[in-house]
């Protein structure tokens, strides 16, 4: 691209404004200071010691990594052969479902975790724990659908027909065959929705109970009455994961694919 | 494959679905409707307060404020990412991505440091002298424009970047030849080109700040509430079910003709009248 001054220096001023607030973050919770200032007097990492002394941080954390980890494996059970099953038949009606499993990311997230909270905890009776479970169920399904199906649409189902003709049953074609061919599409689409589910909080706002609450919704509760450079800590650590996640994926699929 | 084994392959997902979100939103809706007879009541009542509609305007005040500033930030970095040579390419999507999937909680909580009492902007306001007073900029419609913003801008931009790859540059390349100046050209040939990403793009941000319960929580305080943390409030701190229910259904609405609003502005704009999300 030829020179345009002008716009490189906007684009700059845009990912500074990207970067910074993160950037002032991280830089606040090595301040020694009891409450957040910047510029930061001192240096320390007692900050960081003292997020793992909050039991309710690393409680909710414990169920935070369970509820992403089995909601998303539960969406790719369920959602691996249904985009199959949506690619090898498309008709005007497999078109329709296939909306139908996007369709929770078009309701808002906090009428999902309310009509769930109606539903699951006030007349079923179920304990908190299940309702979460699936309302991060509901998050999670949408991105396997919609990974997975583009990985499955750029693949030739030819060799599936191949496999058949040599003798494959269908199921074993597709557990031998489709699968290992979409595992990059499948990792993806599970780094996605694992963190969409970790990092929601409207939904676990509603499902939450007494000793079962997600990392966000504790943090969240913990801001609106403390403001220490714990809080920051704990964002300093939740951005490593985050980085750690995007490196997988860029490893794996690249982070070209996913957006 | 046979239609059977697709539908039998299909059926736990749309069992699923249909039990614990359909089944869960119509019995919440219901009740609005049903009060010994089909009844608008509820409704009724929910658009004659003034308290009420001024939290509907306020919400879609802001998201439709947060949606034009993202356009008017998102397209030109856009652009500039998709002509950039691949290896920054990857740097600067890396950067844009980094923020949408760190905890919205943590986004807020940044501006919480920037715009708070004893925050960033009043702390070097008051050591240069230029205020006396600390301002009241958190818990204000502007921190919650501002922490929308910053939390939407990263959606609008990965929007548009694909559009923008996908226009070939000897197109702008033609109209400067042809005698247009580069920003008429830009403004003539590209932008017109990109206006599918640009109503995807808007959707999301619009859709998304108008549903956002993070931001509005966090930096709005209670006096400037949004129809997620006015849902949120009814719901759990006034167990006010009806109203809750009212509002949910409104925002479901309210979602769905933000949708179809820019989908038919998107047809009138391109005479193709394709759809675009």
């Amino acid at each position: 691209m030829r020179k345009q001054r002008g716009l490189s220096m906007f684009v700059f001023l845009v990912f500074a404004f990207l970067c910074i607030p993160l950037l002032i973050v991280t830089v606040t919770a090595f301040g020694e200071q009891a409450s957040i200032q910047f510029p930061i007097e001192g240096f320390t990492f007692q900050w960081f010691a003292k997020v793992f002394e909050i039991s309710s941080f690393m409680e909710s954390l414990i169920l935070s990594l369970q509820i992403s980890f089995f909601a998303t494996i539960l969406a790719l059970a369920i959602g691996i052969p249904a985009a199959y099953a949506l690619a090898r038949r498309q008709t005007a009606k497999t078109a329709l479902l296939k909306s139908f499993f996007l369709s929770p990311t078009i309701v808002p997230g906090v009428v999902v975790g309310y009509a769930l909270f109606q539903f699951i905890v006030v007349q079923l009776e179920l304990p908190v724990y299940q309702g979460l479970l699936l309302g991060h169920f509901l998050i999670s399904l949408p991105y396997v659908i919609r990974v997975v199906g583009s990985s499955l649409e750029q693949l030739d189902f030819s060799i599936e027909e191949v496999a058949w003709t040599l003798g494959c049953t269908k199921l074993a074609a597709f557990i031998r065959i489709i699968i290992p061919n979409i595992t990059s599409g499948i990792f993806a689409s599970f780094m996605l929705a694992f963190i969409n589910s970790f990092n929601n909080i409207p939904v676990s706002q509603f499902l939450s109970g007494p000793g079962v609450a997600t990392l966000p919704t504790i943090l969240m509760n913990y801001i609106e009455y403390n403001y220490d450079p714990t809080v920051s800590a704990l964002s300093v650590l939740l951005m490593l994961g985050t980085i750690l996640l995007m490196f997988l994926i860029e490893k794996t699929l690249g982070l070209a694919s996913v957006t | 494959m046979s239609k059977k084994t697709a539908y039998l392959i299909l059926t736990p997902g749309i069992v699923l679905l249909l039990f614990f979100l359909m089944l869960p939103l119509v019995s919440i809706i219901w009740p609005t409707f049903y009060d010994g007879g089909l009844t608008f009541n509820s409704y009724l009542v929910f658009f004659q307060d003034s308290y009420n509609l001024a939290i509907l305007f306020r919400t879609i005040k802001i998201s439709l404020i947060v949606t034009i500033i993202g356009i008017g930030f998102g397209v030109p970095t856009a652009y500039y990412i998709a002509n950039s040579p691949k290896k920054w390419r990857g740097l600067l999507m890396s950067l844009t991505l980094f923020p949408l999937l760190t905890n919205s909680v943590v986004r807020s909580f940044a501006w919480i440091n920037i715009l708070g009492r004893n925050g960033i902007i009043n702390t070097a306001l008051l050591s240069t002298g230029l205020i006396s007073e600390p301002l009241t900029l958190l818990y204000t419609e502007f921190a919650i424009i501002m922490g929308s913003f910053y939390l939407f801008l990263p959606v609008m931009i990965i929007s548009l970047v694909g559009t923008f790859e996908n226009i070939d540059t000897e197109i702008m390349e033609a109209a400067e030849t042809l005698g247009a100046n580069r920003l008429a050209a830009f403004v003539k040939v590209i932008l017109p080109l990109s206006i599918p990403g640009i109503i995807v793009g808007s959707i999301l941000v619009f859709t998304g700040t108008l549903t956002a319960y993070t931001t509005p929580q966090l930096l709005g305080g209670n006096r400037n509430m949004m129809m997620s943390t006015f849902l949120y409030q009814n719901a759990m701190a006034l167990g006010d079910w009806q109203s809750a229910s009212v509002i949910a259904l409104i925002m479901i609405v309210t979602t769905l003709l933000v949708m179809k609003g820019f989908n038919t502005v998107a047809a009138k704009l391109d005479k193709r009248g394709e759809k675009y999300a």
